[in-house]
């Protein structure tokens, strides 16, 4: 069973009055994981590997952008990476809580001790920050390509992906407007803003075709989850729009191999890992 | 964590930057339908990026459903020596207050 988010009493603060700011109501992780607990949310085998792979992509990219915080051009620029990175982390929780219910794990338990080779994330999101360029160019692909994905899951057959993807939609479609405006800005500024846009774009385009590749879980899940090949059209679309705007051209490179879905990834997962992981592998069960 | 290409070494001064961007004044109305209420002030290339910090920055824990942003060096303020002149007057003046007057035998509703 889905928690209903505009059932008060499901989603704990019934003491809510119109007068007073409340957090309002949404679907939450804690929500989940009492689903899960109950039985009421137990994830297919199939369904809970994707929920994996959504978790983990918004996982690694949460912890990439946090690491700009007290880092940016600007003290507004802080704080709006860093709410994106805390929309993503809303959404690492709430598919990783989802999967782990098929298993008996926690999000803690496959957050924090999952080796590399089993994390499922695509490699654009292990990407290293670069300057705030760069970064720009790989949230421009992350959110027009998580975008459309999560808006298509909305309409998953299985109840808790659409729950999340619902929540979730949202979110990204500001990132997308948060990216857009600041491509368009960086490769009309000056010189120097427009060659970091370019150069930054070129580092991150090889690392867009594994975002859309199938495979046989992918083909398998049927209308639990979205084909991510089917996504690629209005991804071209949507971006082509943006970078012919800002007069950028579209990144010719040859794509990456990828191999993120199977576990294989570059060097720089696990440098991430390593600073994600240590306090908790460390002080297993640390409450902080 | 240390990688080659870290931000800072790419990063303007943040000091630097603070001088090009123009400063805005953020109006925020919360969802009970008072009116917009000056909610702070936040550094912005433009005025719709300003709205998008704005957002960012005031509108964290739900307050708001409208937000107004106004360049700062658009607003002209009273000057604050001249209190006197400016605010003392109507000292005194108990008339202009709906409560100076009687009320006239059987009126309702007030």
């Amino acid at each position: 069973m889905t928690p209903d988010p505009h059932d008060v009493g499901a989603l704990g603060d019934s003491s809510a009055s119109a007068t007073r700011i409340t957090p309002g109501f949404a679907l939450r992780p804690e929500d989940i994981a009492l689903a899960a607990e109950q039985g009421t949310a137990k994830p297919s085998e199939d369904v809970a590997e994707y929920a994996l792979r959504l978790g983990d992509d918004a996982l690694i990219l949460a912890q990439r952008l946090g690491h700009w915080i007290s880092r940016a051009p600007e003290l507004e620029e802080d704080v709006a990476l860093g709410n994106i990175a805390l929309d993503q982390l809303g959404h690492a929780r709430s598919f990783l809580t989802y999967a782990g219910a098929a298993w008996g794990k926690s999000e803690d338990d496959l957050a924090y001790f999952r080796r590399e080779g089993e994390f499922r994330s695509a490699h654009l999101f292990e990407q290293p920050n670069g300057d705030f360029a760069a970064t720009i160019a790989r949230q421009f692909i992350v959110a027009n390509y998580q975008f459309p994905l999560y808006r298509e899951l909305v309409k998953s057959s299985d109840p808790m992906l659409s729950a999340i993807a619902a929540k979730a939609v949202k979110e990204v479609d500001y990132h997308l407007d948060h990216s857009t405006q600041w491509v368009l800005r960086l490769a009309g500024g000056t010189d120097e803003s427009r060659r970091r846009m370019e150069a930054g774009l070129n580092l991150m385009w090889p690392f867009v075709g594994e975002l859309f590749e199938d495979d046989a879980l992918t083909a398998r899940i049927g209308d639990a989850g979205v084909v991510p090949s089917s996504l690629k059209e209005e991804f071209d679309r949507t971006t082509g729009a943006i970078l012919a705007e800002a007069e950028l051209d579209v990144p010719g490179h040859p794509m990456a191999t990828g191999g993120g879905r199977r576990g294989n990834h570059s060097e720089h997962l696990g440098l991430v890992l390593a600073e994600m992981q240590v306090l908790a592998r460390e002080f297993p069960g640390a409450s902080w | 964590m240390t990688e080659a290409t870290s931000p800072e070494s790419t990063t303007p001064d943040p000091a630097e930057g603070a001088h090009r961007w123009p400063l805005w004044e953020v109006f925020v109305r919360s969802s009970r339908g008072l009116s917009h209420v000056h909610a702070g002030s936040l550094h912005a290339p433009d005025a719709a990026m300003a709205l998008r910090n704005a957002r960012d920055l005031y509108t964290r824990r739900n307050e708001g459903v409208s937000i107004w942003v106004v360049p700062s060096d658009a607003i002209a303020a009273s000057d604050p020596d001249s209190k006197g002149s400016f605010f003392e007057s109507p000292q005194g003046k108990d008339y202009r207050h709906a409560t100076y007057y009687t009320k006239s035998e059987g009126v309702k509703h007030l």
